[in-house]
């Protein structure tokens, strides 16, 4: 018996709470409008009648609503979230605070140029560190998040090829250790996949890759670090033989955060990579977003970045909006609506100026630090996927759990209860039962040993042969335990709906519908 | 009733009266684990050998199940996408996909007998 | 360096236990020549008061919308947003979550995404919503891809109705799919043809209401010419306040709903980060993209949320996966139901009638300028004016009277000069009637 044995099913601090649907009371509202003066109407025959169904709710109902929903989530705010190529690193309010000044907040994207100066500024010096610190030649700063920055970043391929006559190349080569978003943006480029193997090091295969370089082959993305935590040692060698196969280099920026102050990844030979403001750059995760994924791009593909796009003139800041006019004739178009992810750029500017040159190379250093000093730590029980030392993140396998019963799930799951919220597990799909760590340079080496602690402890216990019992039942001091995911996906309730009564207003069927 | 016929892709095959009947194998739906999702083709699709003919997801994997030899739907197991644990629970039995017609007949030849199946299977494993 | 926990004694220990001298060395996998060209001309290290000065005197260059009459639309538009909306989305529980992969620790965002997905489903009228697209305008092409697979065609219609942006980012990615996207001139009159431009080898016509000219239209007739021919009908939604007074698209017989909830949820922010709105039906459902919260139980039978019907995604489906997208718009989304639940039905239709009336009374002071004319037709709180010079001077003279009147149609549309006139405006319920009189009166000086 896990579930409080309260007649609320409370436990102290830890509060259920019903929907905002099961709390209505019709006429009740958050926010006390003006009197609706009178005039005309305009609306034709256009008019809404029939009831909405939104629930009616009085301010302090709905501030302690969302409290307690806040309440039953874990967060870096809260704890160590050492979730493998998340990046999730401290999010400092200053940012916060920059994004809100009304200077940047109450900022419409069509107001005249001239009102928003200061905006286009921004935007400019973001992009300025951006490609001082990849060396690259161009960024197109308006995707909205990774997998949109990989997209622009494959159709400046695909513009590019089909400039020089070389449209009939529609084959992206993409390593199997890639994050899925990799083959899902090249479908959506027009492009075909292929995969690429790695190699038992943890590396791409680069022979096998070296082989399959035709003249159909566009593009080869490849994620550096990769997502074994591991540097691609042989990069520029791969970049030179994508160039000579008259195909481009895309990169995977998803872990810049490894690299930042170390080194330019245009000296890597790289044609094209996105940079996650929201891992990287310090944009909060929000649950979700939003984030924001500025592309570089090489001299061969700036060209080619769509619209919008700042111009710096003599004395003031205009802003590319059409592509053959403000804009030159080869930008491929428009991926996002307005001006791009303003409010990101506001905070991952205000993130970088805070950090520095000096401090971005200090943070990528103490990513990697920590990452190498979790490996030290964990191998006294788990067992790395690879040898030697690792880049940002650290993946281990299985192995170590062979025999007990126990599932690296169960690791996972038995780490909640602990406090802690789990590693990405099960990716990469080329290490067996993987477990994925990036601590990110913004934890303490007390935090680090802390988690290494109760994680050594769980492997000990794991390996005692005689409790998969034990770690299947967890986690048992969580908000809730293990949820049936195979129940929500054979019979998908995907939204509330007013359960059918005889009797009672519609508060009571919905308090009803609770129970 | 003919014998089974297996596909390197884990689908059986069974003739039946001039119409074969096609599913996933036991095995199949022990990799797949609780089975979530089916979409059966409907009556009169063209299937070729090795194309797709229908989808099976799980929680966190889905999958196409192909073709084992080419010829036209008869009919789809319409009680699979209402009760998809049907697979799961009796994968080569009940929980068959669709049923249909022997285009070429000598396809099947180059399918697995169970002897086959079971050494493929233990290799897989191994 | 404030954010950086390690002190030097601890990385010594660290690198120790690592078993390498100095952080460097961990770095021995770049190639040493990548290493070494690496120089980089960029300052060091700041305070927070150093920032703050810094990021302020670019704020300071702005002349923002809190500061000036504004009449801005177009697809964002100025609400009054409720103290404790803010306070609660930078709760740092619900700002510093990452994506709720863990369920037991992340039923406060799947929940909040539950009420969302439904909340969506109430406003537009529709069945199903996914958990957000990044705005409207991505939607709006994520979209126009899901009807060609749902009808297997490639041939897409664009209203000149619809916001240009939306039409431009719909075109650019169909363009890369092989996808033929037809987009019909700018409809200033909202007299476009539609329904003769149905045809049987058609996967979806996409609508705008209100229109991108303001314009208010009844979609019926044209879903049902869509169904005939077996395409659907997408309606873009860029104001969703709008919904608390006029017909909502499912009502019209909509397929999918697109749309972008910035207006309720987040200030303007030069036009982004918004939220993408994507609803439809639910025979449609395996189609959709994005992320999905479902409802389940947990071990001990208590209700619970996950994300659901995953096969659909990226990380499962890889390169067969309905869309690319992986990080939405979370924050906005929760901070757009947080609105609506603050609102309620009465507060959302409130709003809403006090956003038409506002626009009402500036329609009639704007037409009584001389030389000024609103184009016919019903609107909510967007519509369009001639004036009798360029629109785009007019908005620059105001500007400089400290104005922000509105959009010249040119800013969208510069190779129709028969447009140069059109200024395109919004009132909301932020707009005093002393806003109104100031407008009104800087614009019959302008243009007389």
């Amino acid at each position: 018996m896990t579930a409080a044995d309260t007649t609320t099913g409370n436990a102290g601090l830890a509060i259920e709470q019903a929907l905002i649907f099961e709390q209505n009371t019709d006429s009740a509202t958050g926010v006390d409008l003006a009197p609706v003066p009178h005039t005309r109407r305009k609306l034709g025959a256009l008019e809404r009648k029939a009831p909405i169904g939104l629930p009616g709710m009085a301010e302090p109902e709905v501030v302690r609503h969302y409290t307690r929903l806040s309440q039953k989530n874990y967060s870096i705010d809260t704890g160590f979230y050492p979730l493998g190529s998340c990046t999730m690193k401290h999010n400092p309010r200053l940012n916060e605070k920059m994004a809100r000044l009304p200077g940047f907040a109450e900022i419409h994207p069509f107001q005249p140029v001239a009102t928003v100066q200061g905006a286009l500024e921004v935007t400019d010096q973001l992009a300025k560190w951006l490609t001082a610190l990849t060396g690259m030649a161009g960024v197109a700063m308006s995707p909205a998040a990774g997998a949109h920055g990989e997209l622009c970043g494959l159709l400046c391929i695909r513009s590019a090829h089909e400039a020089k006559g070389q449209g009939h190349r529609r084959i992206v080569l993409v390593p199997e250790s890639a994050h899925g978003t990799n083959p899902a943006t090249a479908t959506l480029a027009g492009y075909q996949v292929e995969s690429i193997p790695a190699t038992a090091s943890g590396h791409v295969d680069f022979a096998a890759l070296k082989a399959r370089l035709r003249n159909d082959v566009a593009a080869v993305m490849i994620t550096n670090p990769n997502t074994c935590g591991l540097f691609e040692t042989e990069c520029i060698e791969i970049a030179a033989a994508v160039h000579a196969a008259g195909a481009y280099f895309y990169m995977d920026g998803a872990n810049f955060n490894a690299l930042v102050g170390r080194v330019r990844i245009a000296d890597l030979g790289v044609d094209a990579m996105h940079i996650n403001l929201h891992k990287t750059f310090s944009q909060p995760h929000g649950g979700g977003g939003p984030g924001a994924g500025p592309t570089v791009l090489s001299a061969a593909l700036a060209d080619f970045a769509p619209v919008p796009f700042v111009v710096a003139n003599a004395g003031a800041y205009g802003v590319a909006e059409h592509v053959g006019r403000d804009a030159g004739k080869a930008a491929f178009g428009r991926m996002k609506g307005f001006q791009g992810q303003f409010g990101v750029y506001v905070r991952s500017l205000s993130y970088i100026l805070a950090l520095g040159i000096d401090g971005l190379r200090q943070a990528s250093g103490d990513a990697v630090l920590n990452a190498n000093y979790l490996r030290a730590k964990l191998s006294a029980e788990l067992t790395p996927a690879f040898p030697g030392l690792c880049m940002h993140e650290v993946v281990f396998d299985d192995t170590w759990l062979k025999g007990t019963g126990v599932a690296t799930l169960d690791i996972a799951k038995a780490l909640i209860d602990e406090g802690f919220h789990p590693m990405t597990m099960y990716f990469p799909l080329v290490v067996h039962g993987a477990l994925l760590m990036e601590p990110t340079e913004t934890e303490s080496k007390a935090t680090l040993d802390q988690f290494a602690a109760a994680l050594l402890a769980l492997a000990r216990r794991a390996k005692r042969g005689d409790q998969a019992e034990w770690f299947k039942a967890a986690p048992r001091l969580a908000p809730r335990r293990r949820l049936d995911e195979t129940k929500a996906a054979r019979k998908p309730v995907l939204r509330w709906r007013p359960v059918e009564s005889h009797a009672g207003g519609n508060g009571g069927t919905a308090r009803q519908a609770a129970e | 009733m003919s014998q089974l016929r297996f596909t390197k892709d884990h689908e059986w095959i069974r003739v039946d009266g001039g119409v074969a009947v096609v599913g996933i194998t036991d095995y199949a739906q022990s990799q797949l684990g609780d089975i979530v999702f089916v979409e059966v083709p409907a009556k009169g699709k063209a299937l070729k050998a090795g194309g797709e003919a229908a989808v099976v997801e799980s929680v966190k994997a889905a999958s196409e199940v192909y073709a084992p030899i080419t010829g036209e739907v008869v009919e789809g197991n319409v009680a699979l996408p209402d009760a998809p644990e049907t697979v799961n629970q009796d994968a080569q039995g009940a929980g068959w996909f669709f049923k249909m017609t022997l285009g070429s007949p000598s396809e099947l030849d180059g399918l697995m007998d169970q002897a086959a199946y079971d050494k493929y299977l233990a290799e897989l494993k191994a | 360096m404030r954010y950086l926990p390690l002190s030097d004694a601890n990385r010594r220990d660290m690198l120790a236990a690592v078993g390498v001298k100095s952080i460097d060395d961990l770095f021995a996998d770049i190639p040493a020549a990548a290493r070494a060209a690496a120089r980089f001309e960029l300052p060091n290290t700041q305070g927070e008061l150093e920032v703050e000065r810094h990021m302020s005197k670019l704020a300071a260059k702005n002349l923002p919308m809190s500061d000036a009459p504004s009449f801005l639309g177009c697809g964002n538009y100025r609400h009054h947003s409720p103290a404790s909306l803010d306070y609660l989305i930078q709760r740092g529980e619900f700002l510093t979550a990452y994506t709720p992969y863990q369920p037991e620790i992340a039923q406060g965002t799947l929940q909040a995404i539950y009420e969302f997905q439904t909340q969506v489903t109430l406003i537009t009228g529709m069945e199903v919503a996914n958990a957000s697209m990044y705005d409207g305008a991505t939607a709006c092409a994520e979209a126009a891809a899901m009807a060609c697979r749902v009808t297997k065609r490639a041939k897409v219609l664009l209203s000149g109705g619809l916001h240009p942006h939306y039409r431009d980012v719909t075109s650019t990615s169909l363009r890369f799919l092989d996808i033929q996207c037809d987009a019909l001139a700018p409809d200033p009159l909202g007299i476009e043809d539609l329904i003769g431009r149905v045809g049987q080898d058609l996967a979806c016509v996409i609508v705008q209401t209100p229109g991108f000219f303001g314009h208010l239209n009844d979609f019926t007739a044209l879903a049902a010419a869509c169904h005939a021919a077996g395409a659907l009908l997408i309606v873009a939604v860029p104001e969703p306040v709008s919904l608390g007074l006029v017909k909502p698209p499912g009502e019209m017989g909509a397929d999918i709903v697109i749309g972008d909830g910035q207006s309720l949820a987040t200030p303007s922010s030069f036009g982004g980060p918004g939220v993408g709105l994507f609803a439809t039906r639910e025979k449609f459902l395996r189609q959709m993209p994005g992320r999905l919260a479902g409802e389940t139980t947990d071990e001990d039978g208590r209700r619970g949320w996950v994300l659901t019907l995953s096969t659909r995604e990226q990380h499962i489906r890889r390169e067969k996966a309905t869309s690319n997208i992986c990080t939405n718009s979370g924050l906005i989304a929760l901070a757009f139901s947080i609105h609506l639940t603050l609102l309620g039905e009465k507060g959302f239709r409130h709003l809403a009638e006090l956003n038409h009336a506002t626009a009402v009374s500036l329609a009639e002071k704007l037409e009584g300028i001389k030389g000024v004319k609103v184009l016919p037709g019903a609107f909510f709180n967007e519509f369009a004016v001639t004036l009798p010079k360029p629109a785009a001077a007019a908005v620059d003279e105001l500007a400089r009277r400290c104005i922000l009147g509105g959009v010249p149609a040119s800013r969208f549309y510069p190779s129709y000069p028969e447009l140069a006139n059109v200024l395109i405006v919004a009132a909301t319920e932020m707009n005093t009637e002393s806003d109104i009189a100031a407008f009104a009166g800087a614009l019959k000086e302008i243009v007389s």
